[in-house]
């Protein structure tokens, strides 16, 4: 087994807000990350397949696929834009690192044709990142 | 749906790698540069990994500034800027990365209790780095 990582760059904005919570409850737990205004970060995403080295290629995955999937799926709908308001999932979750991790991840798998998704990790900053490995 | 999620930290602290039932020869050997008897000093990147279910109505798989708050308070307040040599937990263990990534493992499984910890990571430099993930062993 080999896995090979692919690594992309997105900016984008987002704020933490509950409607269920009250303001002063968001406050307290999403802290200034709930900034009606939203705020923005530069996010580098890796995204690590797993496969048997195909004995013609050498390869374990079409590097040029991946990539072309990872423009299409994550890049064209999140970079540059307002997380909450414009990439579906986060109409109803909130847009931590937690749940970019599994959003992409969900966007990916299915596009996939022959490669498996060992992980996605997403840095919102240098200093902090989140793993999904696709556990439930 | 379980994440991890990992924070990074830095402190700078000395230290010095003498073990008193050597004798000094012994001590040099073993330890080369390390054992200069003035000690010397490094930058270090902590990483510490915890896991768990991603809670709905916060997206998160534990509050960040409660982590902050923990390992500022017990962790890089307590090594950064100081001599490792002088802290309690390594009067009687040598204060090298592997025992200070043991250390600190313990500090946060004993005194963080709202999250499960993964594992921690210390780049001493950047050409070392070492893991701690308890007896277990790394899962990931």
């Amino acid at each position: 087994m080999v896995y090979l990582t692919r690594r992309a760059e997105f900016s984008a904005s987002h704020l933490y807000h509950n409607p269920a919570f009250s303001a002063e409850e968001n406050r307290r737990v999403f802290g200034k990350c709930n900034n009606p205004n939203g705020h923005g970060h530069n996010y580098t995403l890796e995204v690590t397949v797993k496969g048997e080295v195909d004995s013609r290629s050498g390869f374990v995955v079409d590097l040029k696929q991946l990539k072309e999937v990872m423009q299409r799926e994550v890049l064209d709908a999140m970079d540059h834009r307002f997380l909450n308001k414009e990439v579906p999932e986060f109409f109803t979750r909130i847009p931590t690192t937690e749940n970019l991790a599994i959003v992409i991840w969900e966007r990916l798998v299915p596009k996939l044709n022959h490669a498996r998704l060992h992980r996605v990790r997403v840095y919102e900053t240098p200093d902090l990142f989140a793993d999904f490995y696709g556990e439930i | 749906m379980k994440a991890h999620l990992t924070r990074r930290y830095r402190f700078s602290a000395s230290h010095r790698l003498h073990n008193e039932a050597m004798s000094l020869d012994e001590n040099r050997l073993t330890y080369g540069k390390c054992n200069n008897p003035h000690g010397h000093g490094h930058n270090y990147f902590l990483e510490v990994t915890v896991s768990g279910p991603v809670e709905e109505a916060t997206g998160m798989v534990c509050n960040l500034a409660d982590l902050d708050g923990f390992m500022c308070r017990e962790v890089v307040e307590r090594y950064d800027l100081g001599n490792l040599n002088a802290a309690e937990e390594f009067k009687l263990n040598i204060p090298t990365t592997e025992n200070l990534c043991i250390a600190i493992y313990e500090t946060v499984s004993r005194g963080f209790d709202k999250v499960h910890l993964e594992k921690v990571r210390i780049e001493e430099t950047l050409m070392n780095s070492f893991e701690y993930a308890g007896p277990s062993g790394l899962h990931r």
